[in-house]
Protein backbone atom coordinates (compact mmCIF):
# COMPACT_ATOMS: atom_id res chain seq x y z
CA UNK A 1 0.00 0.00 0.00
CA UNK A 2 0.85 3.33 -0.95
CA UNK A 3 0.92 5.04 2.79
CA UNK A 4 3.14 8.22 1.16
CA UNK A 5 0.01 9.17 -0.74
CA UNK A 6 -2.23 8.76 2.60
CA UNK A 7 0.34 11.16 4.71
CA UNK A 8 -0.10 13.31 1.86
CA UNK A 9 -3.95 13.13 2.23
CA UNK A 10 -3.90 13.43 5.74
CA UNK A 11 -1.43 16.38 5.99
CA UNK A 12 -3.45 18.59 3.10
CA UNK A 13 -6.86 17.56 4.96
CA UNK A 14 -5.94 18.60 8.34
CA UNK A 15 -4.49 22.06 7.03
CA UNK A 16 -7.92 22.40 4.87
CA UNK A 17 -9.41 21.41 8.40
CA UNK A 18 -7.53 24.49 10.26
CA UNK A 19 -8.88 27.07 7.64
CA UNK A 20 -11.97 26.07 7.60
CA UNK A 21 -12.49 26.06 11.54
CA UNK A 22 -10.52 29.30 12.02
CA UNK A 23 -13.62 31.26 10.27
CA UNK A 24 -16.30 29.67 12.47
CA UNK A 25 -17.91 32.26 14.43
CA UNK A 26 -17.64 31.53 17.87
CA UNK A 27 -21.44 31.39 18.15
CA UNK A 28 -21.63 27.73 16.60
CA UNK A 29 -18.74 26.41 18.78
CA UNK A 30 -20.90 24.13 20.51
CA UNK A 31 -22.99 22.68 17.24
CA UNK A 32 -19.48 22.58 15.55
CA UNK A 33 -17.98 20.41 18.16
CA UNK A 34 -21.17 18.06 17.49
CA UNK A 35 -20.97 17.92 13.93
CA UNK A 36 -17.02 17.06 13.56
CA UNK A 37 -18.08 14.71 15.99
CA UNK A 38 -20.80 13.12 13.91
CA UNK A 39 -17.95 13.13 10.79
CA UNK A 40 -15.83 11.30 12.94
CA UNK A 41 -18.30 8.28 13.25
CA UNK A 42 -16.93 7.59 9.72
CA UNK A 43 -15.43 4.97 11.45
CA UNK A 44 -18.86 2.90 10.58
CA UNK A 45 -17.32 2.58 7.23
CA UNK A 46 -14.23 0.11 9.14
CA UNK A 47 -17.02 -1.61 11.40
CA UNK A 48 -19.20 -2.65 8.49
CA UNK A 49 -15.73 -3.89 6.52
CA UNK A 50 -14.29 -5.90 9.53
CA UNK A 51 -18.27 -7.70 10.70
CA UNK A 52 -19.44 -8.09 7.13
CA UNK A 53 -16.23 -10.21 5.49
CA UNK A 54 -16.91 -13.45 4.61
CA UNK A 55 -14.25 -15.42 6.13
CA UNK A 56 -14.41 -13.09 9.37
CA UNK A 57 -13.72 -14.77 12.60
CA UNK A 58 -16.29 -15.04 15.16
CA UNK A 59 -13.83 -12.66 17.24
CA UNK A 60 -14.31 -9.88 13.83
CA UNK A 61 -17.91 -10.47 14.42
CA UNK A 62 -18.36 -9.69 17.83
CA UNK A 63 -16.05 -6.92 17.91
CA UNK A 64 -17.56 -5.67 14.41
CA UNK A 65 -20.77 -5.82 15.83
CA UNK A 66 -19.92 -3.54 18.84
CA UNK A 67 -18.36 -1.08 16.80
CA UNK A 68 -21.08 -0.69 14.33
CA UNK A 69 -23.57 -0.19 16.86
CA UNK A 70 -21.02 2.40 19.07
CA UNK A 71 -20.20 4.46 15.67
CA UNK A 72 -24.20 4.68 14.76
CA UNK A 73 -25.36 5.91 18.25
CA UNK A 74 -22.08 8.68 17.53
CA UNK A 75 -23.26 9.23 13.90
CA UNK A 76 -27.31 9.49 14.17
CA UNK A 77 -27.30 11.51 18.14
CA UNK A 78 -24.39 13.55 16.50
CA UNK A 79 -26.26 14.71 13.73
CA UNK A 80 -29.44 14.88 15.19
CA UNK A 81 -28.56 17.12 18.21
CA UNK A 82 -26.38 19.68 16.08
CA UNK A 83 -29.57 20.14 13.72
CA UNK A 84 -31.66 20.37 16.70
CA UNK A 85 -29.17 23.43 18.20
CA UNK A 86 -29.28 24.82 15.34
CA UNK A 87 -33.15 25.16 14.53
CA UNK A 88 -32.57 27.54 17.78
CA UNK A 89 -30.56 29.97 16.09
CA UNK A 90 -33.12 32.83 15.19
CA UNK A 91 -32.15 35.96 13.95
CA UNK A 92 -35.22 38.07 14.49
CA UNK A 93 -37.37 37.79 17.39
CA UNK A 94 -39.78 35.49 16.83
CA UNK A 95 -43.61 36.57 16.00
CA UNK A 96 -45.36 36.60 19.66
CA UNK A 97 -48.57 34.65 20.41
CA UNK B 1 -12.91 3.51 -10.40
CA UNK B 2 -15.54 1.66 -8.99
CA UNK B 3 -18.73 3.05 -7.42
CA UNK B 4 -18.03 3.18 -3.62
CA UNK B 5 -14.55 5.08 -4.57
CA UNK B 6 -16.92 7.56 -6.57
CA UNK B 7 -19.13 7.58 -3.25
CA UNK B 8 -16.29 7.87 -0.93
CA UNK B 9 -14.71 10.80 -3.32
CA UNK B 10 -18.59 12.84 -2.94
CA UNK B 11 -18.23 12.28 0.38
CA UNK B 12 -15.57 13.63 1.03
CA UNK B 13 -15.99 16.38 -0.74
CA UNK B 14 -19.78 17.15 1.27
CA UNK B 15 -18.06 16.47 4.35
CA UNK B 16 -15.41 19.44 3.69
CA UNK B 17 -18.58 21.38 2.34
CA UNK B 18 -20.06 20.43 5.67
CA UNK B 19 -17.52 22.40 7.52
CA UNK B 20 -17.52 25.40 5.41
CA UNK B 21 -21.32 25.95 5.06
CA UNK B 22 -21.01 25.69 9.18
CA UNK B 23 -18.80 29.19 9.85
CA UNK B 24 -22.09 31.48 9.93
CA UNK B 25 -25.54 30.63 10.98
CA UNK B 26 -27.28 31.52 7.60
CA UNK B 27 -25.65 28.54 6.41
CA UNK B 28 -25.13 26.33 9.23
CA UNK B 29 -27.79 23.73 8.65
CA UNK B 30 -27.18 23.49 5.12
CA UNK B 31 -23.89 21.94 6.14
CA UNK B 32 -25.57 19.83 8.36
CA UNK B 33 -27.54 18.76 5.52
CA UNK B 34 -24.61 18.05 3.56
CA UNK B 35 -22.40 16.59 6.70
CA UNK B 36 -25.27 13.86 6.30
CA UNK B 37 -25.88 13.00 2.77
CA UNK B 38 -21.78 12.87 2.85
CA UNK B 39 -22.25 10.10 5.95
CA UNK B 40 -25.19 8.42 4.22
CA UNK B 41 -23.19 7.66 0.60
CA UNK B 42 -20.27 6.71 2.63
CA UNK B 43 -22.23 4.05 4.91
CA UNK B 44 -24.05 2.99 1.15
CA UNK B 45 -20.95 2.93 -0.65
CA UNK B 46 -19.37 0.74 1.91
CA UNK B 47 -22.24 -1.66 2.12
CA UNK B 48 -22.29 -2.01 -2.01
CA UNK B 49 -18.54 -2.95 -1.82
CA UNK B 50 -17.80 -6.67 -2.85
CA UNK B 51 -16.07 -7.68 0.14
CA UNK B 52 -19.09 -7.08 1.94
CA UNK B 53 -21.55 -10.11 1.98
CA UNK B 54 -23.11 -10.87 5.84
CA UNK B 55 -25.51 -7.81 5.92
CA UNK B 56 -27.82 -9.57 8.62
CA UNK B 57 -25.71 -8.76 11.51
CA UNK B 58 -24.80 -5.01 10.13
CA UNK B 59 -28.67 -4.06 9.60
CA UNK B 60 -29.48 -5.19 13.05
CA UNK B 61 -26.23 -3.28 14.30
CA UNK B 62 -26.85 -0.05 12.37
CA UNK B 63 -30.89 -0.18 14.02
CA UNK B 64 -29.83 -0.46 17.32
CA UNK B 65 -27.05 2.04 17.39
CA UNK B 66 -29.99 4.59 15.83
CA UNK B 67 -32.63 3.44 18.42
CA UNK B 68 -29.78 4.46 21.00
CA UNK B 69 -28.99 7.56 19.15
CA UNK B 70 -32.05 9.11 18.60
CA UNK B 71 -33.20 9.30 22.14
CA UNK B 72 -29.79 10.61 22.86
CA UNK B 73 -30.36 13.52 20.83
CA UNK B 74 -33.98 14.05 21.11
CA UNK B 75 -34.84 13.77 24.53
CA UNK B 76 -31.27 15.24 26.14
CA UNK B 77 -31.64 18.72 28.06
CA UNK B 78 -29.79 21.66 26.22
CA UNK B 79 -27.99 22.22 29.62
CA UNK B 80 -26.67 18.34 28.71
CA UNK B 81 -25.40 19.34 25.50
CA UNK B 82 -21.62 18.71 27.21
CA UNK B 83 -22.42 15.19 28.48
CA UNK B 84 -23.99 14.15 25.52
CA UNK B 85 -20.82 15.16 23.42
CA UNK B 86 -18.40 13.59 25.47
CA UNK B 87 -20.51 10.04 25.55
CA UNK B 88 -21.14 10.10 21.97
CA UNK B 89 -17.30 10.61 21.61
CA UNK B 90 -16.89 7.63 23.74
CA UNK B 91 -19.16 5.29 20.98
CA UNK B 92 -17.05 6.81 18.24
CA UNK B 93 -13.03 6.04 19.86
CA UNK B 94 -14.78 2.97 20.91
CA UNK B 95 -15.80 1.99 17.34
CA UNK B 96 -12.53 2.65 16.21
CA UNK B 97 -10.48 1.19 18.85
CA UNK B 98 -12.77 -2.17 18.48
CA UNK B 99 -11.78 -1.78 15.00
CA UNK B 100 -8.25 -1.75 15.03
CA UNK B 101 -8.68 -4.79 18.03
CA UNK B 102 -10.51 -7.00 14.86
CA UNK B 103 -8.25 -6.21 12.31
CA UNK B 104 -5.04 -7.07 14.62
CA UNK B 105 -5.93 -10.40 15.48
CA UNK B 106 -7.42 -11.46 11.97
CA UNK B 107 -5.07 -9.83 9.62
CA UNK B 108 -1.64 -10.61 11.68
CA UNK B 109 -0.27 -7.02 10.14
CA UNK B 110 3.48 -5.80 10.18
CA UNK B 111 5.37 -2.70 9.61
CA UNK B 112 3.70 0.49 8.67
CA UNK B 113 0.23 -1.36 9.13
CA UNK B 114 0.90 -2.42 12.53
CA UNK B 115 1.94 1.19 13.19
CA UNK B 116 -1.39 2.98 12.25
CA UNK B 117 -2.77 0.23 13.85
CA UNK B 118 -1.14 0.88 17.30
CA UNK B 119 -1.85 4.80 17.00
CA UNK B 120 -5.55 4.16 16.01
CA UNK B 121 -5.96 1.48 19.28
CA UNK B 122 -4.05 3.61 21.69
CA UNK B 123 -6.30 6.68 20.74
CA UNK B 124 -9.39 5.17 20.71
CA UNK B 125 -9.27 3.30 23.87
CA UNK B 126 -7.70 6.32 26.05
CA UNK B 127 -10.34 8.40 24.74
CA UNK B 128 -12.72 6.24 25.20
CA UNK B 129 -12.28 5.68 28.82
CA UNK B 130 -11.22 9.44 29.22
CA UNK B 131 -14.38 10.81 27.44
CA UNK B 132 -16.67 8.18 30.12
CA UNK B 133 -14.55 9.95 33.06
CA UNK B 134 -15.46 13.63 31.04
CA UNK B 135 -19.01 12.41 30.99
CA UNK B 136 -18.77 11.56 34.80
CA UNK B 137 -17.30 14.82 36.16
CA UNK B 138 -20.09 16.85 33.75
CA UNK B 139 -22.83 14.82 35.13
CA UNK B 140 -21.22 15.19 38.44
CA UNK B 141 -21.91 11.40 38.66
CA UNK B 142 -17.77 11.45 39.80
CA UNK B 143 -16.68 15.07 41.94
CA UNK B 144 -15.68 17.53 39.42
CA UNK B 145 -12.75 19.28 41.06
CA UNK B 146 -9.18 18.06 40.82
CA UNK B 147 -8.26 14.63 42.17
CA UNK B 148 -4.68 15.10 42.40
CA UNK B 149 -1.70 13.08 44.28
CA UNK B 150 1.86 12.98 45.25
CA UNK B 151 3.55 12.44 41.96
CA UNK B 152 0.37 11.89 39.69
CA UNK B 153 2.31 13.53 36.57
CA UNK B 154 5.35 10.70 36.67
CA UNK B 155 2.67 8.06 37.03
CA UNK B 156 1.10 9.13 33.83
CA UNK B 157 4.25 9.72 32.52
CA UNK B 158 5.37 6.20 33.46
CA UNK B 159 1.73 4.91 32.15
CA UNK B 160 2.69 6.40 28.62
CA UNK B 161 6.22 5.52 28.11
CA UNK B 162 5.38 2.10 29.21
CA UNK B 163 2.62 1.69 25.87
CA UNK B 164 4.74 3.23 23.82
CA UNK B 165 7.56 0.89 24.39
CA UNK B 166 5.20 -2.40 23.93
CA UNK B 167 3.39 -0.15 20.64
CA UNK B 168 7.48 -0.54 19.37
CA UNK B 169 7.78 -3.86 20.41
CA UNK B 170 4.44 -4.88 18.57
CA UNK B 171 5.51 -3.00 15.59
CA UNK B 172 9.02 -4.62 15.04
CA UNK B 173 7.44 -8.22 16.17
CA UNK B 174 3.62 -8.17 15.74
CA UNK B 175 3.17 -12.01 16.74
CA UNK B 176 3.71 -11.16 20.48
CA UNK B 177 0.20 -11.44 20.63
CA UNK B 178 0.59 -11.46 24.99
CA UNK B 179 1.89 -7.92 24.80
CA UNK B 180 -1.50 -7.03 22.66
CA UNK B 181 -4.03 -7.40 26.05
CA UNK B 182 -1.55 -5.38 28.08
CA UNK B 183 -1.33 -2.56 25.96
CA UNK B 184 -5.09 -2.08 25.28
CA UNK B 185 -5.04 -2.46 29.28
CA UNK B 186 -2.45 0.50 29.79
CA UNK B 187 -4.27 2.62 27.17
CA UNK B 188 -7.78 1.99 29.10
CA UNK B 189 -5.95 3.00 32.26
CA UNK B 190 -4.07 5.72 30.86
CA UNK B 191 -7.56 7.82 29.79
CA UNK B 192 -9.07 7.16 33.52
CA UNK B 193 -5.86 8.92 34.97
CA UNK B 194 -5.45 11.72 32.09
CA UNK B 195 -9.14 13.60 33.10
CA UNK B 196 -8.96 12.53 37.37
CA UNK B 197 -6.71 15.91 37.87
CA UNK B 198 -8.41 17.79 35.35
CA UNK B 199 -11.59 19.99 37.16
CA UNK B 200 -14.95 21.38 35.78
CA UNK B 201 -13.74 24.88 34.58
CA UNK B 202 -11.57 22.83 32.28
CA UNK B 203 -13.47 20.79 30.62
CA UNK B 204 -14.20 22.95 27.47
CA UNK B 205 -10.67 22.78 26.44
CA UNK B 206 -10.55 19.07 27.27
CA UNK B 207 -13.32 18.05 25.67
CA UNK B 208 -12.33 19.42 22.20
CA UNK B 209 -8.96 17.28 22.66
CA UNK B 210 -10.64 14.21 23.18
CA UNK B 211 -12.77 15.51 19.90
CA UNK B 212 -9.67 16.03 18.24
CA UNK B 213 -8.08 12.54 19.45
CA UNK B 214 -11.16 10.41 18.20
CA UNK B 215 -10.35 12.05 14.64
CA UNK B 216 -7.09 11.33 14.92
CA UNK B 217 -7.86 7.45 15.87
CA UNK B 218 -10.43 7.46 12.80
CA UNK B 219 -7.52 8.64 10.38
CA UNK B 220 -5.16 6.20 11.85
CA UNK B 221 -7.81 3.68 10.85
CA UNK B 222 -7.33 5.33 7.50
CA UNK B 223 -4.02 4.76 7.09
CA UNK B 224 -4.67 0.69 8.49
CA UNK B 225 -7.41 0.10 6.13
CA UNK B 226 -6.17 1.99 2.89
CA UNK B 227 -9.18 3.97 2.64
CA UNK B 228 -9.22 7.72 1.84
CA UNK B 229 -11.93 9.07 2.81
CA UNK B 230 -11.59 7.97 6.83
CA UNK B 231 -8.21 9.73 6.58
CA UNK B 232 -9.91 12.71 4.91
CA UNK B 233 -12.97 12.67 7.87
CA UNK B 234 -10.03 11.89 10.73
CA UNK B 235 -7.76 14.59 9.89
CA UNK B 236 -11.08 17.27 9.34
CA UNK B 237 -11.78 16.33 13.06
CA UNK B 238 -8.55 16.24 14.17
CA UNK B 239 -7.97 19.53 13.64
CA UNK B 240 -10.97 20.48 14.46
CA UNK B 241 -10.60 19.56 17.67
CA UNK B 242 -7.15 20.56 18.13
CA UNK B 243 -8.30 24.17 16.53
CA UNK B 244 -10.84 24.47 19.08
CA UNK B 245 -8.46 23.61 22.41
CA UNK B 246 -6.24 25.98 21.18
CA UNK B 247 -8.83 28.72 21.24
CA UNK B 248 -10.11 27.80 24.82
CA UNK B 249 -6.96 27.61 26.24
CA UNK B 250 -5.78 31.16 25.00
CA UNK B 251 -9.15 32.45 26.17
CA UNK B 252 -7.71 31.29 29.93
CA UNK B 253 -4.09 32.24 29.00
CA UNK B 254 -2.64 29.31 29.77
CA UNK B 255 -1.16 26.32 28.03
CA UNK B 256 -1.85 22.91 26.61
CA UNK B 257 0.79 21.14 29.46
CA UNK B 258 -0.90 23.40 32.47
CA UNK B 259 -4.56 22.32 31.30
CA UNK B 260 -3.59 18.93 31.05
CA UNK B 261 -0.91 18.41 34.01
CA UNK B 262 -1.23 21.76 36.29
CA UNK B 263 -4.62 20.64 38.13
CA UNK B 264 -5.78 24.06 38.36
CA UNK B 265 -8.27 24.58 40.73
CA UNK B 266 -5.76 23.55 43.50
CA UNK B 267 -5.25 26.86 44.83
CA UNK B 268 -8.40 27.40 46.73
CA UNK B 269 -7.23 26.23 50.57
CA UNK B 270 -4.20 28.93 50.56
CA UNK B 271 -6.67 31.83 49.07
CA UNK B 272 -9.72 31.25 50.70
CA UNK B 273 -8.30 33.30 53.82
CA UNK B 274 -9.21 36.31 52.76
CA UNK B 275 -10.55 39.41 55.65
CA UNK B 276 -13.88 40.06 55.74
CA UNK B 277 -14.39 43.21 53.00
CA UNK B 278 -17.88 45.11 52.67
CA UNK B 279 -20.19 44.64 50.18
CA UNK B 280 -22.87 46.00 49.12
CA UNK B 281 -26.07 43.89 48.37
CA UNK B 282 -29.63 45.12 46.75
CA UNK B 283 -32.63 43.60 47.05
CA UNK B 284 -34.78 42.60 43.94
CA UNK B 285 -36.87 45.74 43.74
CA UNK B 286 -33.86 48.30 43.89
CA UNK B 287 -32.05 46.08 41.41
CA UNK B 288 -34.90 46.32 38.85
CA UNK B 289 -35.37 49.85 39.73
CA UNK B 290 -31.78 50.18 38.44
CA UNK B 291 -31.91 48.42 35.61
CA UNK B 292 -34.90 50.41 34.35
CA UNK B 293 -32.92 53.62 34.79
CA UNK B 294 -30.27 51.92 32.50
CA UNK B 295 -30.02 52.68 28.67
CA UNK B 296 -27.21 50.20 27.95
CA UNK B 297 -27.33 46.90 30.07
CA UNK B 298 -24.58 43.99 29.20
CA UNK B 299 -25.80 40.43 30.93
CA UNK B 300 -22.90 38.36 31.14
CA UNK B 301 -23.46 34.46 31.57
CA UNK B 302 -21.95 32.25 33.11
CA UNK B 303 -21.24 27.93 33.85
CA UNK B 304 -24.16 29.04 36.97
CA UNK B 305 -26.63 30.02 34.49
CA UNK B 306 -26.66 26.58 33.36
CA UNK B 307 -26.74 24.97 36.75
CA UNK B 308 -29.92 26.93 37.77
CA UNK B 309 -31.30 26.67 34.27
CA UNK B 310 -31.94 30.59 34.52
CA UNK B 311 -31.75 31.07 30.70
CA UNK B 312 -35.32 31.21 29.89
CA UNK B 313 -36.18 33.59 32.93
CA UNK B 314 -33.03 35.86 31.39
CA UNK B 315 -34.80 35.83 28.41
CA UNK B 316 -37.95 36.97 29.72
CA UNK B 317 -36.15 39.93 31.48
CA UNK B 318 -34.33 40.80 28.11
CA UNK B 319 -37.64 41.13 26.67
CA UNK B 320 -39.15 43.66 29.30
CA UNK B 321 -36.52 45.75 29.47
CA UNK B 322 -36.10 45.79 25.42
CA UNK B 323 -39.60 46.87 25.32
CA UNK B 324 -38.99 49.29 27.55
CA UNK B 325 -36.53 50.56 24.80
CA UNK B 326 -33.63 49.72 27.04
CA UNK B 327 -31.01 48.32 24.78
CA UNK B 328 -29.91 44.90 26.15
CA UNK B 329 -27.12 42.71 25.15
CA UNK B 330 -25.38 39.46 25.62
CA UNK B 331 -21.51 39.12 26.76
CA UNK B 332 -19.94 35.75 26.22
CA UNK B 333 -16.99 34.55 27.26
CA UNK B 334 -15.17 32.61 25.31
CA UNK B 335 -14.62 29.80 28.51
CA UNK B 336 -17.84 30.55 29.81
CA UNK B 337 -19.53 27.12 31.04
CA UNK B 338 -18.22 23.47 29.65
CA UNK B 339 -18.09 23.49 26.53
CA UNK B 340 -16.98 26.10 23.38
CA UNK B 341 -19.99 28.32 22.77
CA UNK B 342 -21.94 26.59 25.47
CA UNK B 343 -23.97 29.86 26.34
CA UNK B 344 -24.94 30.56 23.00
CA UNK B 345 -26.26 27.85 22.56
CA UNK B 346 -28.28 27.93 26.04
CA UNK B 347 -29.52 31.41 25.31
CA UNK B 348 -30.39 30.50 21.75
CA UNK B 349 -32.63 27.60 22.97
CA UNK B 350 -34.15 30.32 25.14
CA UNK B 351 -34.99 32.61 21.99
CA UNK B 352 -32.47 35.09 22.54
CA UNK B 353 -31.32 36.32 18.94
CA UNK B 354 -28.30 35.63 18.38
CA UNK B 355 -27.00 38.98 16.75
CA UNK B 356 -27.19 39.86 20.57
CA UNK B 357 -24.73 37.57 21.89
CA UNK B 358 -21.43 39.41 21.63
CA UNK B 359 -17.94 37.77 21.73
CA UNK B 360 -15.68 39.12 24.10
CA UNK B 361 -13.04 41.32 21.77
CA UNK B 362 -16.34 42.94 20.51
CA UNK B 363 -17.76 44.31 23.51
CA UNK B 364 -15.52 44.82 25.94
CA UNK B 365 -14.56 48.56 24.16
CA UNK B 366 -18.34 49.04 24.86
CA UNK B 367 -17.97 47.97 28.38
CA UNK B 368 -17.24 52.03 29.35
CA UNK B 369 -20.40 53.09 28.15
CA UNK B 370 -22.40 50.61 29.47
CA UNK B 371 -24.86 51.51 32.41
CA UNK B 372 -25.56 47.98 33.91
CA UNK B 373 -23.35 44.77 33.64
CA UNK B 374 -25.48 42.08 34.66
CA UNK B 375 -23.42 38.81 35.85
CA UNK B 376 -25.09 36.25 36.32
CA UNK B 377 -23.46 32.58 37.83
CA UNK B 378 -19.86 33.99 36.37
CA UNK B 379 -16.83 34.51 38.37
CA UNK B 380 -13.37 34.51 36.75
CA UNK B 381 -14.41 35.39 33.67
CA UNK B 382 -14.88 39.13 35.34
CA UNK B 383 -12.55 39.07 37.64
CA UNK B 384 -10.02 41.96 37.08
CA UNK B 385 -7.50 40.50 38.70
CA UNK B 386 -6.55 39.26 35.64
CA UNK B 387 -5.62 42.20 34.42
CA UNK B 388 -4.32 44.01 37.79
CA UNK B 389 -2.54 41.57 40.03
CA UNK B 390 0.87 39.79 38.25
CA UNK B 391 0.94 37.09 41.10
CA UNK B 392 -3.22 36.19 40.73
CA UNK B 393 -3.10 32.18 39.17
CA UNK B 394 -5.58 34.17 36.58
CA UNK B 395 -3.10 36.55 35.41
CA UNK B 396 -3.31 37.34 31.92
CA UNK B 397 -6.33 35.85 31.25
CA UNK B 398 -8.74 37.90 28.98
CA UNK B 399 -11.40 39.05 30.92
CA UNK B 400 -14.91 40.86 30.39
CA UNK B 401 -14.29 44.28 31.44
CA UNK B 402 -17.43 44.19 33.56
CA UNK B 403 -15.54 46.44 36.02
CA UNK B 404 -15.80 49.54 33.59
CA UNK B 405 -19.73 49.84 33.42
CA UNK B 406 -21.34 52.66 35.37
CA UNK B 407 -23.39 49.82 37.32
CA UNK B 408 -22.13 46.12 38.37
CA UNK B 409 -24.54 43.44 39.25
CA UNK B 410 -23.68 40.39 40.58
CA UNK B 411 -26.22 37.40 41.15
CA UNK B 412 -24.70 34.96 43.01
CA UNK B 413 -25.62 32.46 46.28
CA UNK B 414 -22.90 33.73 48.64
CA UNK B 415 -19.35 34.86 48.72
CA UNK B 416 -17.48 31.61 48.11
CA UNK B 417 -14.55 31.99 45.28
CA UNK B 418 -15.12 30.64 41.86
CA UNK B 419 -13.22 27.59 40.17
CA UNK B 420 -9.64 28.66 40.01
CA UNK B 421 -10.68 29.36 44.00
CA UNK B 422 -9.41 32.99 44.32
CA UNK B 423 -11.52 36.16 45.48
CA UNK B 424 -12.69 38.54 42.74
CA UNK B 425 -12.16 41.96 43.87
CA UNK B 426 -15.23 43.03 41.33
CA UNK B 427 -17.21 42.68 44.58
CA UNK B 428 -15.63 45.00 47.17
CA UNK B 429 -15.91 48.04 44.52
CA UNK B 430 -18.25 50.86 45.15
CA UNK B 431 -20.28 50.48 41.68
CA UNK B 432 -20.67 46.86 42.57
CA UNK B 433 -23.98 45.43 43.88
CA UNK B 434 -24.47 41.84 45.10
CA UNK B 435 -27.50 39.70 44.16
CA UNK B 436 -27.43 37.24 46.74
CA UNK B 437 -29.79 34.47 45.46
CA UNK B 438 -30.57 31.44 43.30
CA UNK B 439 -29.87 33.01 39.91
CA UNK B 440 -33.21 31.66 38.48
CA UNK B 441 -35.53 32.67 41.51
CA UNK B 442 -33.60 35.84 41.49
CA UNK B 443 -33.94 36.32 37.75
CA UNK B 444 -37.98 35.82 38.10
CA UNK B 445 -38.59 38.10 40.69
CA UNK B 446 -36.49 41.26 38.82
CA UNK B 447 -38.60 40.10 35.75
CA UNK B 448 -41.54 40.37 38.28
CA UNK B 449 -40.32 43.80 39.46
CA UNK B 450 -40.21 45.52 35.98
CA UNK B 451 -43.20 44.22 34.54
CA UNK B 452 -45.14 45.52 37.49
CA UNK B 453 -43.74 49.14 37.38
CA UNK B 454 -44.18 49.49 33.03
CA UNK B 455 -48.35 48.40 34.20
CA UNK B 456 -48.15 50.85 36.70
Amino acid sequence: MNYEFGLYVFMLAAFLGFELIRRVSPLLHTPLMSLTNAIASISVVGAILISGEDNASLLSRILGFIAVVAATTNLVSGYLITDRMLKMFKKREPVKK
Amino acid sequence: MSVFQALYLVAAALFILALKWMSAPATARRGVISGEVGMLLAVVGTLLRHEVVNYEWIIVALLLGAAIGVPLAVLMPMTAVPQRTAISQACGALASALIGTAEYYHRHPSGFIMVALAVEILLGFLTFTASLMAFGKLHEILPSRPITYKGQNYVNLILFVVAIGIAGALVVRPEQAGLFPAFVLLALTFGVLLIIPIGGADMPTVIALLNSYAGLSASAMGFALDNKLLIIAGALDGSSGLILSIIMCRAMNRSFTNVLFGAFGQLQTSAAATEAKPVRSASPEEAAAILEDARTVVIIPGYGMAVAQAQHKIRELYDSLTKRGIDVRFAIHPVAGRMPGHMNVLLAEADVPYDKLIEMEDINSDMGMTDVALIVGANDIVNPAAQNDPTSPIAGMPILDAYKARTVMIIKRGMSAGFAGIDNELYYRPNTLMLFGDAKSFVTSLVKEVGATAHA
